[in-house]
């Protein structure tokens, strides 16, 4: 294996802020995304979706729609059951398996019952996509309706549930554990209760989904584009479902307008798209509409929970114990355990705690399913535990910064390993975290700021608040890569990672130009996220493609430099051992005759390349601290962010321009979060802001003060780049940093803000509450 | 029904039906892919165009509307491979990451810009608020503008950069 000594050696791209290759084609208005697609013959295809948030299926009337002009077929779970032997498909969990869980998840189309506002009913396809919107309107839909459950308390009476068959409405409990929490907690001599909560919300991309499928009848082909994420993975489900073999499945990958972990998921349309393609004999192409994507898109994020510290009297901590309820929507989708693991697994974050016991529940309701979006859980459980902090730390009179110091998890323990969950265990890979607060602190002028806390000036409270995070990244297994040597003397290199907007093909062209030795032009291109283009691939998720495929592609550079210098010897009539050196252009034997790559290319038959995998299980854990100074008006509740200071260690930064707009885009979105955003639902499971005139997303004014610091100190142990994840962190401590910032500022009114959003309406409730 | 304008400084012709927005006209009818379609409600700002010199949302106006007019979209903001002195900073700026809003505030910034060329900070700021963008927080993209005014400033009032 090449190892991370030798890439850095070469170190000419790695590291430096070049300008991304994919820029040129999008600054001009020539990327190709989803809609910007289109096949000889294509039809349109369009979901009705149900009206009806719980509810029986007595009929469904296509007649009408067919009749209008231009309709070409109406699909409908009749359709699809008569073409699957007389099953409806269901959409299983992506990767592992966790038992108990088959009976929740999402049929591809409802049947019998529909369970959530949004949930596709049937298909539409017509000749434009404007007669197939008409046409979906002329769908009759007969639904008995059924009680609502309207959120996770109703869901625990289990008066009304979702799936009649199963004793109740909670699909699962994860549990993690570590110690003996119980014992910690009878023993302690001191401990703290608070309800704590984080609402719903949600990635939102600026892009829709979108999908064309392409069926050959006479190959018994699929071609399916507008894929991103996890292409492989979603083929392995698609196969199965429509009972075909994976090889006979292409998943194309374009450019692709933001995932943040919503885009890219298994979906219904993901088998709906190309079994109407089949059916119709004919292209279909769909393209998610923005109210769609409020209601069909995962949502994420909203959960209760009971969460309680165990200290000793110096602020040592000795154990932490949550009871927690997710709201999980309608079914259990491919990633729907994710966030509630993270809840539980990352409970601790950065800090050395020896007893955890966090018990998760998933209850089903009739909203949206959720899933997973960027930092999915774990900006949850780190707005749980830090606002805990404060609230503790303020009880046992010692400074809020100390309290996190001295817990901290000092680098002689690492790794350091958390709870385990679901089966699994994780460490954190490697850190100096009382540096990054320290780094924090100074870069804030924190010492200067605090003095701010709970001051009124010109009519608004000042505070400032802090927090510390680790971020997981780098999920397994495996990564695949396939780079060629091109006859021209060019590499081009293919991955099994996706791009959906982070840059992958510039910060890979990085990565490959130092492995190999060679300049970035002479990398021809990144190609990335369809089956076609390496044996095995899993895709970007989990903070893991500078990772897993950074590194496949650092140790299949290392396979395609030995195959070089084999060539070379083959052709000199020597042993490898006796090519002297083959980086960079030319091999060159010990004896002075040397050969161009570009040469020994054309000239080897059936070319140069080389492909491989990395593997690890183990994860990678960025860490660091953010603070916020911000400035409420009890007048209105509103809430100025007057600065905020992110510090994050990311072990080894490829790009820093990247790197920057990962962490800054993150927070933006955490803030948005913690002030703007909510999925609102009404008590007939209605979503009440499914529009961008409801749901607000943080616009260019609103959060102009936002100063991000990246460092590669501590290098991960576990990858020859010793990068980690670092896509995720920058929105994880968002909440619990604002929220104590906000109770820093209302201090004196005694405001303890335990739910998010802070909204102006939220924040001026708390103030009249305080006021009495 | 047949509607007659002026894109990107070439006559265009489409044949659509009356209901079609400027938006789908451009994407679907002459196949100008790079505006895009990011809500349909007119909040996103990632189908802005130039029409007639004013940045309009696509998705709101009419194809028929637009007969006669001058429309300009990214695709008619550079000449040939070279990027304008809007994009290059946007490229020098991360100011863009997955790109699809990005189409919206070029054309946002520039029609801004051609009339405003001395535009302050926080005038790009509020302008720039009418349009989402969910990849950058947006303080890359507020760099690059200010960066890009230089360009507009020593050019003549509406003269493209």
């Amino acid at each position: 294996m090449t190892d991370l000594a030798d890439v850095k050696k070469a170190g000419a791209s790695i590291g430096r802020p070049v300008e991304r290759i994919e820029d040129l084609r999008l600054l001009k208005g020539q990327g190709r995304f989803i809609d910007d697609l289109r096949r000889d013959g294509m039809l349109h295809a369009a979901i009705v979706r149900s009206a009806v948030a719980h509810g029986r299926i007595r009929a469904i009337d296509a007649s009408a729609a067919l009749k209008r002009a231009g309709v070409h077929a109406v699909i409908t779970a009749r359709e699809i059951m008569s073409a699957m032997n007389g099953i409806v498909p269901t959409i299983p969990l992506r990767s592992d398996a966790v038992a108990g869980i088959e009976p929740f998840q999402q049929p591809v189309i409802a049947h019998a019952k529909v369970r959530y506002v949004g949930e596709p009913m049937a298909v539409v396809v017509a000749d434009n996509p404007a007669l197939a919107e008409d046409a979906v309107d002329a769908v009759a839909l007969d639904i008995e309706p059924l009680p609502v459950v309207a959120d996770w308390s109703a869901a625990e009476k289990n008066d009304v549930r979702l799936f009649e068959g199963q004793p109740s409405n909670c699909a699962l409990v994860v549990s993690a554990i570590r110690g003996d929490a119980d014992s910690a907690f009878r023993d302690a001599p001191y401990t703290r209760r608070e309800r704590l909560s984080v609402h719903r919300f949600t990635a939102m991309p600026m892009e829709t989904r979108g999908l064309l499928g392409e069926w050959d009848q006479a190959r018994k082909k699929l071609t399916l584009l507008g894929v991103t994420k996890a292409p492989f993975l979603c083929r392995r489900i698609l196969a199965k479902q429509m009972g075909i073999a994976e090889a006979d499945i292409d998943m194309v990958e374009g450019d692709t307008g933001g995932s943040f972990g919503v885009r890219g998921e298994f979906y219904p349309e993901d088998f709906l798209i190309p079994f109407a393609a089949r059916h119709v004999g004919r292209p279909v192409k769909w393209i998610e509409d923005r109210r769609e994507h409020f209601i069909a898109t995962n949502h994420s994020r909203q959960a209760d929970c009971e969460l309680e510290l165990a200290c000793t009297r110096d602020g040592t901590i000795l154990a932490l114990r949550g009871r927690v309820h997710t709201d999980a929507g309608a079914y259990v989708r491919t990633n729907g355990v994710t966030p509630a693991r993270n809840i539980g697994q990352v409970s601790s974050g950065p800090y050395r705690i020896p007893h955890v016991l966090m018990n998760v529940s998933l209850m089903l309701t009739n909203k949206t399913p959720v899933g997973t979006y960027r930092g999915p859980g774990r900006f949850e459980t780190d707005f749980f535990r830090e606002r805990l902090f404060d609230i503790v730390a303020a009880d046992l009179g010692i400074d809020r910064v100390e309290f996190r110091r001295r817990n901290l998890v000092p680098e002689s323990d690492m790794p350091y390993p958390l709870a385990t969950c679901l089966g699994g265990a994780t460490e954190c890979d490697s850190g100096d975290y009382r540096m990054t607060l320290d780094r924090c602190l100074a870069e804030f002028n924190w010492s200067e700021k605090t003095r701010l806390n709970g001051k009124l000036i010109d009519g608004r409270y000042h505070g400032v608040g802090i927090g510390c995070y680790i971020e997981g990244g780098a999920s397994g297994p495996r990564e695949g890569a396939r780079l060629v040597l091109e006859s021209d003397g060019t590499v081009s290199v293919y991955t099994g990672s996706s791009a959906n907007g982070q840059g992958l093909e510039t910060v890979f062209t990085q990565i490959a130009a130092d492995a190999l030795g060679m300049p970035m032009e002479r990398i021809r291109g990144v190609f990335h996220g369809s089956t076609a283009h390496v044996k095995e691939g899993f895709g970007a998720f989990s903070s893991r493609s500078v990772v897993m495929g950074g590194s496949a592609i650092v140790v299949v550079a290392g396979k395609l430099k030995e195959a070089i210098r084999g060539a070379a010897a083959t052709r000199f009539g020597c042993t490898p051992e006796e090519i002297a050196a083959i980086e960079g252009e030319r091999a060159v034997a010990s004896d002075g005759r040397s050969i161009s790559w570009a040469e020994l290319a054309a000239r080897t038959p059936g070319g140069l390349f080389a492909e491989g995998s990395f593997a690890s299980s183990k994860r990678t854990y960025s860490y660091g601290a953010h603070a916020a100074h911000i400035a409420v008006d009890p007048r209105t509740g509103h809430i100025e962010l007057i600065d905020y200071v992110a510090v994050e260690d990311v072990g080894r930064i490829i790009n820093p321009e990247t790197l920057h707009g990962q962490a800054l885009g993150a927070i933006v979105q955490g803030l948005g979060g913690v002030f703007l955003e909510g999925l609102v639902y009404d008590e007939q499971g209605q979503l009440m802001t499914g529009s961008f005139a409801d749901y607000l997303v943080p616009t260019a004014t609103d959060f102009p003060n936002i100063r991000v610091f990246a460092l590669e100190e501590r290098p991960s142990p576990n990858n020859p780049l010793g990068a980690k994840g670092a896509g995720e962190g920058g929105i994880i401590p968002v909440g619990g940093v604002i929220a104590n910032a906000v109770a820093a500022a209302l201090s004196s009114l005694g405001v303890q803000p335990r739910e998010l959003p802070l909204s102006p309406p939220r924040v001026w409730q708390l103030i009249q509450e305080a006021r009495g | 029904m047949t509607i007659r304008f002026e894109l990107n400084g070439k006559p265009v012709e489409a044949d659509v039906p009356a209901r079609t927005t400027l938006a789908d006209c451009i994407r679907h009818h002459l196949m100008q892919t790079g505006t895009h379609v990011g809500c349909e409600h007119g909040v996103c700002g990632a189908c802005t165009v130039i029409v007639d010199g004013a940045a309009v949302r696509s998705c709101l106006m009419l194809a028929v509307q637009a007969e006669g007019a001058q429309v300009i979209t990214v695709e008619g903001l550079s000449r040939e491979d070279s990027l304008t002195p809007l994009q290059a900073a946007f490229r020098k700026h991360h100011a863009l990451q997955c790109g699809f809003c990005t189409p919206g505030i070029l054309t946002t910034a520039h029609a801004l810009l051609t009339e405003e060329p001395d535009a302050s900070e926080e005038r790009i700021r509020e302008v720039l608020a009418g349009n989402l963008c969910r990849c950058t927080g947006y303080i890359p993209i507020i760099e690059a503008v200010l960066e890009a005014r230089s360009a507009y400033t020593k050019r003549g009032k509406g003269e493209r950069p």
